[in-house]
């Protein structure tokens, strides 16, 4: 690698670094915008112990489910984990750990923890389990609960195109929590469907600029939908 | 007669102001963007980062990268925008969300609501109804006035674990529109049919009831 250029060549090189026990910030919702081969290459690795931020953890045998099948995911922080039966089986085995946490406060926690917010008031979750054993204040009359921000060791993101600078533009709502996580991760990787030359993308449409970016990698992408529906 | 989820789904369209923008939950409030009157336009947010939901698409439209909340294939009206979940939750958390329709377990007269888990049974997540109800500016609660067993969902005071706190202001059932205030349900209309006594008889919490009541309109 010279300068800016952040390209790496294999998903070996993409993922070098990562060890047992890591805290893991993944883009995605649902199976929408989610690094397929990043993932893929976790699994490869067979790291034990993670933490893995995401607003969902896949499903049965595709995304982030596929770490559940050799048991290498310790604790999962989502909003929504109800689409996988492994992930079922495990959590009530005991043998997985998960903080359900509202989806607004998800988003806000990575981008809090990108921003270098240590933690933030919010009225979400006030009065309900979620505010339970928080610090709560009012402002303005109204009681808002104090929830700490959240960064990752790593982040894995996935974009639509990606310029060698590691400046990023996503595809529809494919974009969803990967510009969040994107920022919140010690050392933050792009799997992409384009790369392209640095002035190729627009400077005042690109969603994450490269400072955030560590490395870029050029995928292939299966891009499984979820929930296939049609009109009638 | 109790009302469908159709026509639950009608009533609810009928709140809808022209410019509103808009956050429909699953189940029947989806139903609703149905049922827009055709001389108003709404704008439908889905929180996954799409304001201006369009339908369904056709399969020479189908796009992976096209989802809304419920991970369903969707499309985009013309004039809609894409963003992020931090800007989606912006707008929801801000206040900038006009309606927000979504469906509940249980609703109680302080206005606080229980929608995301049943105690022993498997918990799948609060998604972002904690969020949508602690942010829009007007929240409808659509469910049916009673569960299948008969027993009353308007309580006193909710028994499962909270979604909410002092936030429901309306509630649309298949027997009637109430309002929330003042630590009781306020009767404002019946389902065509439907008697105040059965209201009455399946709503444990206080109920406070005018000497007229309209049925609904269709």
């Amino acid at each position: 690698m010279a300068g800016f250029d952040k390209v790496v060549n294999s998903y070996a090189e993409a993922m070098a670094g990562l060890e047992d026990n890591m805290t893991v910030i993944a883009g995605g919702f649902g199976l929408c915008g989610i690094p397929e081969g990043l993932i893929a290459q976790m699994k490869l690795m067979q790291t034990k112990g993670l933490t893995i931020v995401s607003n969902n953890c896949g499903v049965d045998g595709f995304g982030l489910g596929i770490l559940l099948e050799d048991k290498q995911i310790k604790k999962m922080i989502s909003s929504y984990v109800g689409e996988n039966a492994l992930f079922e089986q495990q959590l009530l085995n005991g043998e997985l750990e998960v903080e359900l946490t509202p989806q607004g406060t998800l988003a806000e926690k990575m981008r809090a923890g990108g921003a270098g917010i240590p933690a933030f008031y919010t009225a979400t979750g006030y009065g309900t389990p979620v505010g339970e054993g928080k610090e709560s204040r009012e402002f303005n009359g109204r009681p808002y609960i104090l929830e700490e921000s959240i960064t990752g060791d790593f982040a894995i993101i996935k974009a639509y195109k990606a310029d060698r600078y590691g400046n990023c533009i996503y595809r529809h709502t494919a974009q969803n929590f990967n510009p969040m996580a994107a920022t919140a991760g010690k050392i933050t990787i792009v799997e992409v469907e384009h790369i392209v030359e640095p002035g190729e993308l627009e400077p005042s449409q690109i969603h994450t600029p490269g400072i955030y970016v560590d490395r870029v990698i050029q995928g292939s992408f299966e891009k499984r939908i979820e929930r296939k529906v049609v009109a009638k | 007669m109790a009302l469908s989820r159709e026509q639950i789904a009608m009533r609810v369209a009928q709140e809808f102001q022209d410019g509103d923008y808009v956050n429909l939950g699953i189940g029947i409030p989806t139903l609703a963007a149905n049922y827009v009157p055709a001389d108003i336009q709404v704008m439908l947010q889905s929180e996954n980062g799409l304001l201006g939901m369009g339908p369904n698409p056709t399969e020479d439209q189908l796009d992976a990268d096209m989802i809304n909340a419920g991970k369903e294939t969707v499309t985009a009206v013309t004039g809609a925008s894409i963003f992020n979940s931090a800007e989606s939750f912006a707008m929801i958390r801000g206040g900038h969300v006009d309606f927000t329709v979504l469906g509940a377990f249980e609703v109680d007269v302080s206005g606080n609501i229980a929608s995301w888990m049943i105690p022993n049974k498997l918990i799948k997540g609060m998604g972002g109804a904690m969020d949508l109800v602690a942010g829009a500016k007007n929240i409808i609660v659509t469910m049916t006035h009673a569960d299948k067993h008969g027993n009353s969902k308007l309580l006193q005071q909710c028994t499962l674990p909270l979604t909410g706190v002092n936030c429901i202001t309306r509630i649309i059932t298949d027997l009637a529109v109430l309002e929330v205030k003042n630590q009781a349900f306020y009767l404002s209309e019946r389902a065509p049919g439907v008697s105040v006594e059965e209201i009455q008889a399946k709503t444990a919490g206080e109920l406070v009831v005018p000497e007229y009541v309209p049925e609904m309109q269709f």
